[in-house]
């Protein structure tokens, strides 16, 4: 048996692996110093800091990243606080119907984007609503509270019971249980959760290119470039920063929850 | 604490401290207090789509006005078994099993190696260096390789490097899966899925591997297995219910997607882009609305399927 | 004396089981009472009915005087020392001791006054500041006991604190507990399934089965008047005496309980009154005893059981050998419940 020691070609399968997927990660920041304009030539010509100050002078770049931020911290809070609710409902006791709530929680990350996405753009045709920020925030919301719903159960899961019943034991009524001893415990989970959920939020685009109207969130803005292909370095900007802005999150909530289980197998 | 504070706690909390005898009591109705707010969000938004979407597909488009009606009808549903569109159903279906397939073959020696070698830093750079990747912004993804696959972009200039241009021109010359460059074939089609999905199907793996005891590879080898033997008849039925975990995932993100093919590959509608084309330029929501029903059948028949391989599991 | 718990016909059903069945006991103020009982046998659930963590099904549960049906455990002047401790993880030793006089709205200096002298009871005033993980098992169930008497109650509850503690440690904890309700005078409720642990502390101990009390009395009488055949095998070993061996003691159709130690081999004290041959099957040497598996004449199965002399060499009967043994007919306790064996 190879004993304790990876063989060699495991090593390079693995290491390959990982190369493999971070090879077009560091193409894009790569990129985004190109002094080369309209093409994609490879290696870049020369390397430059210009273009960051180009596109951040862009009334349509900025005007995009705040919406995103705006659409993403509202879907963030709305994800926490339902994702949490059914958290605390659904970890510890079985009652009919239980199985079916969770996979109504699951489901609209587990069916594809653009189910979600028509489904959603035909119930608001059908009530006559405009889509615009609001119906963007709606339907970010709905796929985030699995995030953090999966989050706070594991949390749960480990906290022991016998701790909030130490506190009810000591005097403390229901709402200072939850202050001081839930709350606490549940805080650091209930963050990754939504670390994580704002960080899916910010760059979800196929759901948002069903309920966006005529919105231009960061995704629906890049892929417009894409299809239409001016000002390519702006774009290549704006991709990296879109991509350091959503490993921030997932980072931190990586080292919140570090010690547990609670983000691998979390979903999308 | 100081008085002021004190006298606004007072009531406040006796009040609130009320209320929590009054669950207490009531823990069935405390229950459903949790429950009613996500429940309601759900319900409100999330179901009734669903079930008025499926509703729409039995309206009746009219061709020549171009106006939905709501009289209801079965066409939609018989148009979808018409050549052209069980076309798009047949290629759909064959990228995500081809995708679902290479990625667990790639996916597979990283996972092993996190699972079972990797230890400490290594396992958490492993780890992080696979959750990055994962989580990075989709529309990031397709976009870099819209680059890696330009013309004199990266990919040629590394092909070029290693002297690969025969292969690269055999590769493409295959029928089926080749075309006149990289970007327009279905063969960087496919590069370009295998990779956005590839976090997906590494991670299950992974988690599947390590609950694997290190004392049951101890025993067979005890018992006289070679590694080979080892792996085909201990490791590897162990991790079938991760990869088909992780399947779930490359399957169904694969039948829905509808940028990728957009950006990368010949020409040709996958099942998404026909939704967002009979959504969106045509106006025929009734259409639409039947074809994504394609996904969730082909998804509930692939569940049931990986279900029985253990799949839910280890998810 | 008073009475500080009182359960009149208590019953806690789930479902279909009765957890617990019918119980009815008294506690009185300031002694120190057993539940003991195997797993699943109800105890427990009876603790978490004082404490009010579970509701009763029927019957009435009542606190110094109060009835207490529907109370919440923050409204009960009860405290519990958890089997797992349940120390929170986030507050170090010193709020942790605090936390219940701190939700009780107990002023600041005197929460900390109060801490500290709970830490300083319990030994452990230089680690106030730690957290929960820094500690031994040993530690955190010291922290766990400041904690609840630190809030005065009038009973103290515990739930099988001293089992995730090493035999020597639980030694000392088990007399450093018995001083401790002494000295304080606080009635203790104690559940346990280690009988000599029951017995070693407590003035009066129920033994529980399937949901119901078998026997409640004081540690001696308990081992030397089992009422029934459980607790006689329950608490301590014994030979249950019944069906053919009665007859041949002339005493058919009862059942009786008779202790190894007062079973003697081969006549070493003669004052028995009944007297039978047997053969020996096993012998267990115990170090301080040796037990003797006998088959008497007629089939059944005695365990006897020889405290060990200094001889220096084994000179006991050995497997297989003849033996005579006898007792002493009034080591033979009646049980209630008619003949078994």
């Amino acid at each position: 048996m190879h004993s304790e020691k990876a063989s060699v070609w495991l090593k390079i399968a693995a290491w390959g692996g990982l190369v493999f997927l971070h090879f077009p990660i560091f193409i894009i920041a790569l990129y985004a110093f190109n002094t080369e304009e309209s093409a994609f030539s490879f290696p870049p010509p020369g390397l430059t800091t210009k273009w960051f100050a180009v596109a951040f002078s862009r009334a349509d770049v900025l005007d995009s990243i705040l919406l995103s931020l705006q659409i993403a911290c509202i879907a963030t809070v709305i994800a926490m606080i339902l994702g949490t609710l059914a958290a605390a409902a659904l970890y510890r006791r079985n009652f009919f119907g239980k199985e079916s709530i969770t996979l109504m929680l699951i489901l609209p990350i587990a069916l594809p984007g653009i189910i979600t996405g028509l489904a959603l753009l035909s119930a608001f045709k059908t009530l006559d609503v405009s889509p615009g920020v609001m119906t963007i925030v709606i339907g970010h919301a709905t796929f985030c509270v699995v995030i953090v719903y999966n989050n706070v159960v594991a949390r749960f899961r480990r906290t022991s019971h016998s701790l909030i019943e130490a506190s009810m034991d000591l005097g403390a009524d229901g709402w200072q249980t939850f202050r001081y001893i839930i709350l606490p415990n549940l805080g650091t989970a209930m963050l990754a959760g939504g670390m994580l959920a704002f960080a899916l939020s910010f760059d979800e685009l196929i759901v948002t290119t069903f309920t966006a109207g005529h919105e231009k969130p960061l995704p629906i803005w890049l892929l417009n470039q894409l299809t239409r292909p001016r000002d390519v370095p702006v774009t290549n900007v704006v991709a990296l920063m879109v991509m350091l802005v959503t490993m921030i999150p997932v980072l931190l909530a990586y080292l919140l929850t570090k010690g547990g289980e609670d983000v691998a197998g979390s979903g999308k | 604490m100081n008085a002021a504070a004190d006298m606004n706690a007072a009531p406040r909390r006796s009040l609130l401290g009320r209320f929590s005898d009054f669950l207490y009591r009531r823990p069935t109705f405390y229950l459903l207090l949790l429950l009613v707010p996500p429940l309601l969000w759900f319900g409100a938004v999330y179901i009734a789509s669903l079930l008025s979407l499926l509703w729409q597909s039995f309206y009746t488009f009219d061709d020549f006005t171009m106006l939905v009606s709501h009289t209801l009808t079965l066409a939609n549903y018989a148009q979808l078994f018409q050549p052209a569109n069980f076309d798009i159903i047949v290629r759909t279906l064959t990228m995500a099993l081809a995708v679902s397939l290479f990625s667990a073959l790639i996916a597979f020696p990283v996972a092993y190696y996190m699972a079972r070698y990797a230890t400490g830093r290594t396992k958490a750079f492993f780890y992080i260096a696979v959750m990055l990747p994962m989580w990075t912004s989709y529309i990031v993804k397709a976009y870099a390789w819209t680059l890696l696959l330009a013309k004199e972009g990266v990919t040629s200039w590394f092909i070029h490097l290693l002297g690969l241009d025969a292969v690269l021109e055999f590769l493409l010359g295959i029928p089926g899966i080749g075309g006149n460059t990289l970007s327009t074939s279905n063969i960087g089609r496919f590069f370009v899925f295998t990779y956005i999905w590839l976090p997906f199907m590494i991670l299950p793996i992974q988690a599947a591997l390590e609950r694997l005891p290190p004392s049951l590879l101890q025993a067979s080898s005890d018992l006289g297995a070679n590694p080979w033997r080892t792996f085909r008849h201990v490791i590897f039925p162990l991790a079938i219910p991760g990869i088909a975990a992780g399947s779930i995932f490359t399957f169904s993100l694969t039948l829905g997607d509808y940028i990728v093919p957009q950006l990368v590959g010949p020409p040709g509608l996958f099942l998404g882009n026909m939704v967002y084309v009979q959504q969106g330029a045509i106006g025929n929501m009734p259409m639409a609305a039947a074809f994504t029903l394609v996904p969730i059948v082909l998804i509930a028949v692939y569940l049931s399927i990986v279900k029985r391989l253990g799949a839910f599991d280890a998810l | 004396m008073t009475t500080v718990v009182e359960f009149s016909n208590v019953s806690r059903h789930y479902g279909e089981v009765r957890a617990v069945d019918r119980v009815s006991l008294e506690i009185a103020e300031g002694e120190f009472f057993s539940m003991l009982g195997p797993s699943g046998s109800g105890k427990t659930t009876c603790l978490r009915l004082i404490a009010g963590f579970e509701q009763l099904s029927e019957g009435r549960v009542i606190i110094e005087g109060r009835d207490a049906t529907g109370l919440p455990p923050y409204k009960r002047n009860v405290n519990t020392v958890f089997q797992d401790y349940a120390l929170f993880p986030h507050m170090n030793v010193l709020d942790n001791i605090a936390y219940g006089l701190m939700v009780k709205g107990v002023g600041k200096k005197e929460r900390r006054s109060r801490a500290e002298e709970a830490l300083a009871m319990v030994a452990l005033s230089d680690y106030a500041s730690r957290k929960p993980a820094q500690l031994s098992g040993g530690q955190r169930q010291r922290i766990a006991l400041a904690r609840a008497l630190v809030n005065r109650p009038k009973v103290l509850l515990l739930d099988e604190p001293l089992g995730a503690l090493d035999l020597k440690l639980r030694e000392q904890m088990q007399s450093e507990l018995k001083s401790l309700q002494r000295r304080l005078g606080i009635t203790f409720i104690f559940v346990t399934h280690d009988q000599t642990e029951a017995l070693s502390m407590s003035d009066r101990v129920a033994v529980f089965n399937k949901g119901r009390i078998e026997q409640m009395d004081s540690p001696r009488n308990l081992y030397n008047r089992p009422s029934t055949a459980f607790v006689a095998e329950f608490v301590g070993t014994a030979n249950v005496i019944g069906g053919a061996l009665s007859e041949r003691l002339s005493r058919a159709g009862k059942s009786f309980a008779l202790r190894p130690e007062y079973v003697s081999v081969n006549g070493a004290d003669t004052s028995g009154d009944i007297r039978m041959g047997g053969t020996v099957r096993d012998v267990q040497y115990q170090g301080a005893n040796t037990r003797y598996e006998i088959e008497l004449e007629g089939g059944a199965v005695i365990n006897a059981s020889e405290a060990n002399a200094f001889h220096g060499n084994d000179s006991g009967p050995r497997a297989g050998q003849q033996v005579s043994v006898s007792w002493h007919s009034d080591a033979m306790v009646e049980l209630q419940g008619g003949a078994s064996l």
